[in-house]
């Protein structure tokens, strides 16, 4: 069995959490929009949203940037896009694709943002979909659980928190610029 | 310890049952079972009425006390110790914990550890636990009132020769599954998250007899073909739980224990030199049933007062049997060893990695260590060579991480 097909029976087994538990029942994500909505169902895109097993590659402030993983499901019937990303540590926040010609992998914004299909799951995998941090702060060091909101098409928000772990790859060079300029 | 299969294919009436009886540990029942379907199975063999692969067996990683001790010893095991950096602080402490504790759940339950880079090399559990000592270091660096009395070196005894690159260590992580690739994939998992916390002090590997080469429960042989470890106090006995689980520790280690592990090297060239009466005189058992020589079967109590014609104690004086036994019920132990054998380029160092599990390794395992030092025949031929003791704090729940009661307590 690959690994993408062990994370989509995760996020099956998700996304059934999230229809009987209602919106954000995922345990990593809360729903910040629900604070101020009504709970009617699927209000807005962040109600849909969870993530399933989410982890952030550690880095130095010096390293400059790192990226986010995970699977992130949507649990309405309706495809969401996430737009845009932020976390307290990181003066920029990308949403990135890498593209693989031979054997060179060049990461670069992707265009339109992360669309996640209705009912289903994006990957944000180590050379493949991820949220790029840029602009590092401080350091985001092994064992720390780290916070990460994403903002949908509509303007609602979602949090989660993501343990960082020490990672030897996902060292794509990033298009705009040599992979950990970010910082310096 | 529960255990369960991780039900990888279709579910059949068929491997329901297979499964459960297998999971009941009696591979006699499961053959049987097996034998009886493929009797019923029309037009040639029916794939589910194999008894269900052992490598989909999963051993639960949350619980109140830390799976791999009560655990039936899988075939493989390996230890693992670590030393803290320098700069590692309280709140390092519960980060390394926080991780390994992850890492070791889901492992245990077949699936990848969170950024896992061979993901497929977790697929296969084969009952993979993932247990975890704490050495004196750790602890006082957390904590230097909660650290238990026993957890200090052991007295030196005659015998031993020591070599302090088999000692002490901060930490422990005990992996135990009965695939070797299962173990050193997850040691290497382990390892990795550990990496920015700790390095390593030593690695010791071990085996037992490959998972259903035998009837579950046999005991285990080693290298010098002694039936190795009878007499063991039964887990899920009354018994067991006061002489493992029996606390008397600080709060924090209730549902804990106590470990100790030595590195026993074994002389098998002149044990070679003896013949078959006197290897079993040396131990007191028969080399063939392990039978005690007052006795028909394994389990037969030994006589020790017991003589022969000629009036002399059937079980020699010097016999480690007789040895082993101090007389007071409080001092005994749990024994949960692997024979390990080292070869490389030349030269050999063969032996057991003697690992036992007792709530107060000063109180219960040093009397009969000291027993044994001073007569034990057996010692002309066995040598500790490393020795290191380690607080085994409880389980954890799910959510939680092992250490929790000492890191936030």
């Amino acid at each position: 069995m690959n690994p993408t097909r062990t994370w989509a029976a995760t996020a099956l087994l998700a996304l059934s959490l999230t229809a009987c538990g209602g919106p954000a029942a995922s345990p990593d994500a809360t729903g910040a929009a629900d604070e101020d909505a009504p709970s009617t169902a699927a209000a807005t895109a962040a109600d849909s949203f969870g993530v399933t097993d989410p982890w952030v590659k550690a880095a130095t402030a010096d390293d400059g940037m790192t990226a986010v993983f995970g699977e992130i499901t949507n649990g309405s019937d309706a495809e969401v896009t996430i737009v845009s990303a932020s976390h307290d540590a990181a003066d920029t926040v990308e949403l990135h694709e890498v593209v693989t010609e031979g054997a060179d992998s060049t990461m670069r914004e992707k265009d339109g943002g992360f669309v996640v299909p209705a009912g289903g799951g994006l990957p944000l995998e180590p050379g493949a979909d991820h949220i790029m941090l840029m602009d590092l702060t401080r350091d985001l060091e092994p064992g720390d659980e780290t916070t990460v909101t994403v903002e949908f098409s509509d303007g609602s928000t979602a949090e989660f928190t993501a343990p960082v772990k020490e990672y030897a790859g996902a060292n794509e060079e990033y298009e705009g610029g040599g992979h950990g300029d970010g910082g310096h | 310890m529960p255990e369960r299969g991780a039900g990888a294919g279709p579910l059949s009436r068929r491997r329901l049952i297979l499964g459960g009886a297998a999971g009941l540990g009696a591979a006699g029942i499961a053959g049987a079972a097996a034998a009886t379907w493929a009797g019923r199975s029309e037009g040639g063999p029916d794939p589910a009425a194999d008894p269900p692969l052992h490598g989909s067996r999963t051993v639960p990683f949350h619980g109140p006390h830390q799976a791999g001790v009560e655990t039936p010893p899988q075939a493989h095991g390996t230890f693992v110790a670590l030393d803290l950096g320098p700069e590692v602080d309280v709140e390092g402490v519960r980060r390394l914990m926080r991780l390994l504790s992850d890492d070791a759940a889901r492992l245990a339950r077949g699936e990848p550890a969170l950024a896992d880079t061979e993901p497929e090399l977790a697929e296969v559990p084969a009952r993979l636990t993932t247990t975890f000592g704490f050495g004196r270091g750790l602890v006082e660096r957390v904590d230097p009132g909660a650290v238990p009395d026993w957890l200090e070196p052991l007295p030196e005894f005659g015998h031993d020769r020591l070599d302090a690159a088999w000692g002490e260590a901060d930490l422990l992580v005990q992996v135990c599954a009965d695939d070797p690739l299962t173990v050193s994939h997850a040691v290497r998992m382990l390892l990795k998250d550990a990496r920015a916390f700790t390095r390593p002090r030593w690695t010791q590997s071990g085996f037992r007899r490959a998972h259903g080469s035998q009837p579950d429960g046999t005991t285990m042989r080693n290298l010098m073909g002694q039936v190795d470890g009878t007499v063991n106090p039964e887990p899920g006995t009354a018994d067991f739980e006061h002489l493992v689980w029996g606390g008397g520790g600080p709060a924090w280690l209730e549902g804990g224990t106590g470990l100790v592990i030595r590195r026993i090297a074994t002389h098998l060239d002149t044990w070679d030199e003896l013949d078959r009466p006197a290897r079993e005189a040396v131990i007191g058992r028969r080399l063939d049933s392990g039978a005690p020589l007052t006795g028909a079967s394994e389990h037969d109590e030994v006589d020790l007062a017991a003589v022969d014609a000629t009036g002399l104690t059937v079980v020699p004086a010097f016999a480690h049997v007789r040895r082993a036994v101090t007389g007071d019920p409080e001092e005994r132990i749990f024994r949960r060893a692997y024979n390990y054998d080292m070869r490389g380029t030349g030269g050999e160092e063969a032996g057991l990695l003697f690992a036992a599990f007792q709530a107060d390794p000063v109180r219960q395992f040093v009397p009969i260590q000291r027993s044994l030092d001073e007569l034990d025949l057996l010692n002309e031929w066995v040598t500790a060579v490393g020795s290191a003791v380690f607080a085994v704090p409880p389980g954890c729940e799910e959510g939680g991480y092992v250490g929790q009661s000492l890191l936030e307590g």
